[in-house]
């Protein structure tokens, strides 16, 4: 074994596909200039030395026409893996990813599919408002899109795989601060074995992330190290939180989330996209509406207010939730 | 005058009776709005039929269009059968988005037709990427795009073709002018004659044809087609035309100048085709009267299969979001 930060898993997973399959191609802004940037986080760094310039195909900045084009080319058979820098920018393209890309199967009689992966990095890094939003929940609202959110390098690449094997339109949520950048201090290191053998981790599958009896934390992406960060806290005072990752939101492993609850009898989300109507709503009124007679008290949400992004480390310390929140309100509901 | 032609007399009589077709299509559908047979609106496309039938003639069953909100013309003129478009408008479990679509996703990928994307400028950059994958399989299909004047005020026209153009891709951008989006003309949001003068700022090739005149339409094309199809490029064909009803169902066209209306209004290009085919012997008044009874048949046999047709279960909404669903 040997090991890789999330960027480098995503790279490995997208060159064992490519090398398999000669329908899937990479498109997208800098992703393939000689002594460009490998894309905007250095993830396709050195791919178009191996695949070339038709594979890693260049775009101009135009996110409409690449999200468009990516989902004709996917109609005619092809596996685009499309890249928008940062995910903020995808609004630009909102209209080919929700009125066709979500649609035009549905219209044809389900004789057309869409096997595109669009990759979307997201998540608060010190960038302001608009290179550090959370687009989960605004994906995983519309129906005709699968939502996948991996929270680890081995995650990354098998639930990658995966992604661009898929005959349906995936939106691919990568974080920046997982990348394993170096030299940006707020930037996790989650860098770890990940197999050389090929692996692929179906979409739809929760991950227990550690198992506990005392309470459920579910997390995404970045938050289930922070839910994991505070389970090694709170085990000194002998209480053991069950960390779940959904690790896809679309489809949604609804089983693994209520019997983790069912047996610790209390539910507590943290999420890093806002909480008005964001995915955690969607865990607690899950575990209301099939798991209520289990709860020992009520289920609750942690996260960032109904704000943009502010830029002053200060104010964007406080925008986010951190160890030290959730493990206060855990001790409010364990009481 | 007479013009002599190289279009053979096969091609020519294909072309008016696909016009004709959808010419009449169009008429009977109005009134079966009006009789409220009928659910949801419709974008009606008489007055625009040379462009769809003229494009189309050149293209072959599996080269591949996008369409608009005002697709009945493009998939008649595709190929698309009458009876499942028409089962499809009486939301019809035959229909040919099996009554998920309705007037303004008419398709059929059987015959070439993506469902019809009713956002304004939002096929162009899907066409462009049914092109790009069609020249990385290496095949010698072509796409071509039909949208109206008003999405090339839209930055998905921009973006699309811009890449159509650096990837030299093979494709034909159609614009049906027909000088008003909705009830805005065509002078209060651009200040340029042609819009065909935009391809040269993608570095395309760029053509105006008379959208009224078959063969105006159908030369035009063919040579953007041919250009298609050997690897040199995408064009820009601006087609300019006129609707002769409203933009959809309730629309009595209040904001057209009269003048304007009569002018165009008299160039009809069915009648205008009819009079050329007859003039160069193509046509004669009886085989024509005998093309348009022919469609009267299968217009009223389109209808009377659709009124036939089964609905669909109310539970046939859930099928085919992904594509693992089975019902």
């Amino acid at each position: 074994m040997r090991k890789l930060t999330y960027a480098e898993a995503i790279r490995e997973a997208i060159a064992e596909e490519m090398r398999q399959n000669k329908k899937v191609f990479c498109i997208g802004e800098d992703i393939g200039i000689e002594k460009g940037f490998g894309g905007a986080f250095g993830v396709t760094q050195g791919l178009s030395e191996e695949f070339g310039h038709q594979r890693i195909l260049d775009t101009p900045i135009a996110e409409a026409g690449i999200a468009g084009v990516a989902i004709g080319a996917a109609i005619m058979g092809m596996r685009p893996i499309a890249d928008v820098q940062y995910g903020d920018f995808i609004f630009i393209a909102m209209d080919q990813l929700i009125n066709n890309a979500a649609k035009l199967r549905y219209l044809s009689k389900g004789k057309i599919k869409i096997p595109l992966v669009m990759r979307i990095p997201v998540g608060v890094s010190g960038r302001g408002t608009q290179h550090a939003q959370s687009l989960e929940s605004l994906f995983a609202h519309i129906p005709g899109l699968k939502v996948v959110c991996p929270s680890t390098p081995y995650d990354a690449k098998g639930l990658l795989k995966s992604a661009i094997r898929d005959d349906n339109p995936v939106m691919f949520f990568e974080h920046k601060l997982l990348y394993g950048a170096k030299g940006r201090k707020e930037a996790l290191d989650v860098s770890m074995d990940v197999p050389k053998e090929e692996y692929l981790i179906p979409l739809g599958e929760a991950d227990i992330k550690r198992e506990g009896k005392d309470i459920t934390v579910v997390g995404l992406l970045k938050t289930v190290h922070t839910a994991l960060a505070a389970a090694k806290i709170l085990k000194k005072e002998g209480i053991e939180l069950e960390v779940i990752d959904p690790r896809t939101l679309v489809p949604l492993d609804e089983e693994t989330i209520l019997k983790s609850v069912k047996k610790t009898g209390r539910l507590i989300v943290i999420q890093e996209d806002n909480l008005f109507s964001g995915w955690g709503a969607e865990i607690v009124s899950l575990i209301t509406e099939k798991a209520f007679d289990y709860l020992d008290a009520p289920p609750k949400r942690i996260g960032p207010p109904a704000t943009p992004v502010p830029f002053a480390p200060v104010m964007e310390k406080y925008y986010l939730p951190d160890k030290k929140n959730l493990i206060k309100e855990i001790k409010k509901i364990i009481g | 005058m007479i013009e002599k032609t190289k279009i053979s007399s096969d091609k020519l009589i294909g072309m008016y009776t696909t016009m004709v077709r959808i010419r009449q299509f169009e008429d009977r559908v109005y009134l079966l709005f009006l009789g409220g047979e009928m659910p949801g609106t419709i974008h009606l496309y008489q007055g625009q039929e040379a462009v769809a039938a003229g494009v189309c003639a050149n293209l072959r069953r599996e080269d591949l269009i996008t369409s608009t909100h005002r697709p009945h013309g493009h998939a008649i003129a595709k190929g698309i059968s009458l009876r499942s478009m028409m089962a499809e408008l009486f939301a019809k479990k035959t229909g040919c988005c099996e009554a998920k679509g309705g007037s303004m996703h008419m398709g059929d990928m059987d015959v070439g037709m993506l469902p019809a994307i009713a956002i304004v400028g939002g096929g162009i950059p899907v066409a462009t990427g049914l092109a790009l994958a069609l020249k990385m399989m290496r095949s010698d299909r072509v796409v071509v795009s039909f949208f109206g004047d008003g999405a090339v005020n839209t930055g998905a026209f921009h973006e699309a073709i811009n890449m159509g153009a650096i990837w030299n891709l093979p494709i034909v951008y159609v614009c049906e002018n027909n000088l008003y989006a909705a009830s805005t003309h065509i002078s209060k949001v651009m200040k340029i004659k042609d819009i065909k003068e935009r391809a040269s700022s993608y570095g395309i090739a760029a053509k105006v044809a008379d959208g009224n005149d078959i063969f105006s339409v159908y030369e035009a094309a063919k040579e953007a087609i041919t250009r298609a199809r050997e690897g040199k490029g995408p064009t820009l064909l601006e087609c300019k035309t006129y609707r002769r009803g409203g933009h959809s169902r309730s629309d009595a066209c209040r904001y057209r100048f009269k003048e304007e209306e009569k002018v165009w209004l008299a160039k009809d290009p069915i009648l205008k085709a009819r009079k050329k085919l007859v003039q160069i012997g193509v046509l004669t008044e009886e085989s024509a009267r005998k093309i348009e009874e022919k469609v009267k048949k299968e217009i009223e046999g389109a209808i009377e299969y659709a009124r036939k047709s089964p609905s669909p279960e109310p539970e046939d909404a859930l099928v085919n979001v992904f594509a693992e669903d089975r019902k």
